[in-house]
């Protein structure tokens, strides 16, 4: 909102140039945006926090502006020239639902001349961005600018003969045109002002049409009323009907202002449109709330803030406030005005007093108490080693943990698919962000879209982040998952030794660092996945449990991704992952004895695993057997159809003795039995 | 005899000066030295001598062979460093040819900050605390004294799952989360790293974004302890040199709450576009624990005092390393990433 300095020195006395105030407002709490130039005038403008709604009265800025410069403000004196009719014999009052307005007054003003309002007030109202209109509504609002307070003016002579204002809640179903000319249905939980039944406003937000200000407007009723916050807020989001009226009643209006704004407001009308000010304010205040008070114990204060000021400063600074106080047993007692609703406990007043003090003026000094030692968990420990791991040899990614739903259908997900079952966002910004991932696979190979469309290559990325999947319980299960994507070559490079990052490349990596974890007993079994092809992707298990998948990506999932070269990506759980890993590291000892290495070369079906030959070989080496290499696998010439040459190199080793020959031939020799008659391997 | 022998000596010196390979050097070795060399071949002729003369001219004849040979021994050495010299000169690379290209990695600019934080948060004595980031609405707003339709809840829009459950607007919730488990013990002392959503996108917001966030509880926590404390962190991150300052704000967690400015990195204070002319730049907001946040958390406000500060991740990223467009973090792009 923007306030004029100019309308701001009416209220208070002060020499600073308007950058000033502007600076010292904000460093005390009110943040001003920006100060613009308007003629002879400077505009200020206010970036308030929520607490702070009374600042959007000049009134209550000036008191802030006296706060800081110790001065008295200056608030209008009103001269109210009533005539000898009395308003109860006009208008009656009831509230039906004093839970959401406290309380409801009026006064009545008689033969009005509705016409513009003057321009001093004209560019008042336009250098805080309201339009003027006529001089009852003008005034209405340059009241509201001036003390927080939200008006509102009925034409009298469109109430019902009954002339009975009535606040309660509408009725399911209840209709009313608001000012706005949009017929508004509402709710039992919105709050209505009826006349005789009839809804004329929606308390607190619009005033009705049937009851509206026009030309022909004589009398005028002007309300000022005191609304709950919480449902003014509520009605105003459901109807999204946002006034500067439910604005201010949302941050806390001041009860006890009321009256002085309707009579403001009714003195501003007597002045600028000749009208007679009927006797007395109709006032429904069925429980009165006394103001209430705080003990603000000087000891808090210095404990809290870390500083020590003695009680008299303190007053001090209460005082600069124009907050009333008592000093008993070395503590005060604060009465808080109705102004600041904002202050409803002690620690209040304190940042008060710290404020005041200036936040410049408390020392900083480091905490001092017993050492702790802090410190990551070994879980967080083991997240950040794997990252590092990970990014020697990938980019880390970040993606948004909201996906679009037609990334299931772009991963040709199986309909009964359990990763179907997906937390949706109720308000999404989009539908392309509207569901929470269930898998980290569209993240990575949008990722690889994005970068081939930008004609980056040799791309290899990884991310560590959550999926999540609906359950029983009231929050879903988030899953910490690790998933990489590479695609493409190694750089193009004049050595000619093009790496193609295909399967066995990211296989390379991810046993690499399963490695390094000191896992063992890894499986690598064929699987089908979602998402990959079906003959080149495997699910990775330890000790009988899931690490997670890897594969090359579908081809047809490529092209929905519009991704040209292969792509390989490897997802999983970190949380299983961590479970496994060997974290207790114990040294072997390098044995002095010399190894023998023999090669074998064998001949077995096209179809025979790699992981089968393997298991043969490792059970009948026998414990001499220290490492087996897989060097060479060969298909074609001299081969016959249908079969493949594997040769392994295998290295025997003892940590107590030199091997013979003749017992490296005995192992040698079970391990060519148990190959010919367990896999029917041939020998070269 | 003797005569003879110095000419062959003299003959045969000048002729191992001017030799410049093998075949050469044992052409004259050969012929020389060999069996049926011309020493040998004078040798032989000893027998026809007598007595001192022939001792003599033995003497003499065994001294120039042996000279020849040694001679003959270095020529070869030096024959053979020339023929490596010449060798490696041959086996000349480009030193300025680019290596075997491995695969090229690194941290995102958001790890890479939140670990800078971790690391200097955990050399004070903190743990690092993390929760889920769907929360209840309990967690996220009202524990943090955000009751519903209260105004404060503008000051985050929130993507919503169900009235009840919602992504996480901050990493707050963890605060709670983490003081009903430790309450009454104290200290707590935590920082909160993790990602955060809000219902917002533009050019300089982000509908997913990372924050950090601190949380100390103790007996005799004060405004001046959160001071000392994140004068220490923006040295840490910003440089000896940063100015700070501190302007009274508004959280509903925190009470009295500041947020925190930093002198500008780019014109230290002098005033320039990225500050927009102030020298400052807003990095994050503060304040003391709000006493009926610590009640929420089971904590008895009149026992323990506590700060608490958070700040958006990508914000400090942006300042540290002058990237001017929030997009870019989760637009990863691999020239972008490949920078850090």
């Amino acid at each position: 909102m923007g306030v004029s300095i100019n309308w701001l020195k009416d209220y208070v006395d002060f020499n600073w140039t308007p950058e000033e105030v502007a600076h010292r407002l904000t460093m005390a709490g009110i943040a001003i945006e920006g100060v613009e130039k308007d003629n002879e005038d400077s505009i200020l403008e206010l970036d308030l926090t929520p607490n702070r709604g009374d600042c959007l009265g000049i009134i209550n800025l000036a008191r802030e502006i006296a706060a800081l410069n110790g001065t008295n403000i200056r608030i209008p004196e009103i001269d109210i020239n009533e005539s000898s009719e009395k308003i109860q014999n006009h208008i009656a009052v009831q509230i039906v639902d004093p839970d959401l307005c406290p309380r409801y007054t009026a006064r009545l003003v008689m033969n009005v001349k509705i016409k513009p309002s003057p321009d001093w007030m004209q560019t008042r109202l336009l250098s805080s961005g309201i339009r003027p209109i006529n001089n009852v509504v003008d005034i209405t609002n340059y009241v509201m600018l001036e003390s927080n307070q939200p008006l509102h003016a009925f034409d009298y002579d469109l109430l019902s003969d009954a002339k009975r204002i009535i606040v309660r809640r509408a009725e399911a179903g209840e209709k009313l045109i608001t000012l706005d000319d949009v017929e508004r249905v509402l709710d039992p939980e919105m709050l209505l002002i009826t006349d005789n039944g009839r809804p004329v406003a929606l308390a607190g937000i619009m005033g009705g049409q049937n009851t509206e200000i026009s030309e022909q407007t004589v009398n005028v009723l002007l309300e000022s009323a005191c609304f709950k916050g919480t449902n003014i807020r509520k009605t105003a989001r459901k109807l999204a009907l946002r006034s500067d009226s439910s604005m201010r009643f949302e941050k806390g209006a001041d009860i006890n202002g009321v009256i002085y704004a309707v009579n403001r407001a009714a003195a501003l009308i007597h002045e600028l449109g000749e009208g007679q000010i009927v006797a007395d304010i109709a006032d429904c205040y069925p429980e009165p709330l006394p103001l209430s008070q705080i003990i603000l114990r000087p000891e808090r204060v210095n404990h809290l803030l870390g500083i020590s000021l003695g009680v008299d400063q303190i007053r001090d600074y209460i005082q600069k406030l124009k907050f009333d106080w008592q000093e008993v047993d070395g503590n005060l007692i604060v009465t808080v005005p109705s102004y600041r609703p904002d202050i409803e406990i002690e620690v209040d007043l304190i940042e008060e007093v710290a404020r005041l003090h200036g936040y410049e003026n408390i020392p900083a000094v480091l905490p001092y108490g017993d050492t702790t030692h802090g410190g990551l968990t070994k879980y967080q420990m083991f997240k950040d080693q794997i990252k590092e791991i990970m990014s020697g040899s990938f980019y880390e990614i970040i993606n948004y943990s909201f996906v679009s739903p037609r990334y299931f259908d772009m991963l040709q997900l199986a309909a009964e698919s359990k990763l179907h079952d997906v937390i949706r966002v109720a308000n999404p910004l989009s539908e392309e962000q509207s569901v929470m991932r269930t898998l980290m696979l569209p993240g990575l190979l949008d990722t690889v879209s994005r970068n081939l469309a930008r004609k980056n290559s040799s791309l290899a990325f990884f991310e560590m982040g959550s999926v999540f999947y609906p359950r029983e319980e009231a929050l879903p299960l988030e899953v910490l998952k690790l998933g990489a994507v590479v695609a493409g070559k190694l750089e193009n490079n004049w050595l000619k030794q093009e790496i193609e990052m295909d399967f066995y490349y990211l296989k390379g990596i991810v046993e690499n660092l399963l490695f390094k974890l000191g896992m063992v007993d890894l499986s690598w079994a064929a699987a089908e996945e979602p998402g990959y092809h079906p003959g080149r992707s495997a699910v990775i298990k330890c000790k009988g449990k899931t690490l997670g998948v890897i594969g090359e990506i579908h081809p047809l999932v490529r092209q929905n991704f519009d991704i040209k070269p292969r792509a390989c990506a490897v997802e999983l759980d970190m949380e299983t992952l961590f479970e496994l890993t060997q974290q207790r590291v114990m040294m072997e000892q390098i044995t002095r004895y010399p190894a023998v290495e023999r090669d074998l070369a064998i001949i077995v079906e096209e179809g025979t695993k790699a992981a089968q030959a393997l298991e043969v070989i490792r059970k009948q080496g026998g414990d001499l057997l220290q490492n087996i290499v897989i060097f060479d696998i060969y298909a074609g010439e001299q081969v016959p159809l249908g079969c493949k040459s594997m040769a392994f190199k295998m290295t025997f080793q003892s940590d107590t003795r030199t091997l013979t020959e003749a017992e490296v031939n005995l192992s040698m020799d079970e391990i060519r039995n148990g190959l010919s008659t367990q896999i029917g391997a041939a020998f070269r | 005899m003797i005569d003879k022998l110095q000419e062959i000596k003299l003959m045969t010196e000048k002729r191992i000066a001017q030799v410049s390979d093998y075949d050469s050097l044992n052409e004259i070795k050969v012929k020389i030295l060999g069996r049926k060399g011309e020493i040998t071949g004078l040798l032989r002729g000893l027998k026809d001598l007598l007595g001192e003369e022939r001792a003599e001219a033995g003497k003499v004849a065994n001294d120039i062979k042996n000279t020849l040979e040694n001679m003959i021994d270095a020529k070869t050495a030096e024959l053979a460093a020339m023929e490596l010299e010449l060798k490696l000169k041959n086996e000349k690379i480009d030193v300025s040819l680019p290596g075997l290209p491995l695969a090229g990695g690194g941290k995102h600019p958001i790890s890479r900050v939140t670990d800078e934080i971790k690391a200097i948060f955990i050399g004070l004595g903190f743990s690092v605390a993390e929760g889920p980031e769907i929360e209840t609405d309990y967690y996220n707003f009202e524990a943090l004294n955000v009751p519903r339709d209260h105004p404060a809840r503008d000051m985050q829009d929130t993507f919503y799952i169900t009235e009840e459950i919602l992504l996480r607007t901050h990493t707050s919730p963890v605060q709670v989360r983490t003081m009903e488990r430790l309450a009454p013990q104290i200290p707590v002392k935590i920082i909160i790293p993790g990602k955060v959503y809000r219902k917002d996108d533009d050019a300089t917001h982000s509908p997913m974004f990372n924050q950090v966030e601190g949380l100390l509880i103790d007996e005799k926590i004060t405004f001046a302890n959160l001071k000392g404390t994140l004068m220490l962190f923006a040295q840490k991150v910003f440089g000896e040199r940063v100015k700070v300052r501190y302007r009274p704000s508004f959280f509903p967690f925190t009470e009295p709450s500041a947020e925190m400015d930093i002198s500008c990195v780019h014109c230290q204070g002098e005033g320039c576009r990225v500050c927009s002319h102030t020298g400052w730049l807003e990095i994050l907001g503060a304040g003391m624990v709000n006493p009926r946040v610590l009640q929420y958390g089971g904590y008895d406000p009149e026992k323990v005092t506590g700060f608490a500060f958070g700040m958006g991740i990508e914000r400090i990223a942006m300042l540290k390393y002058g990237i001017n467009d929030l997009r870019l973090f989760f637009d990863n792009d691999k020239r972008f990433l490949k920078q850090f």
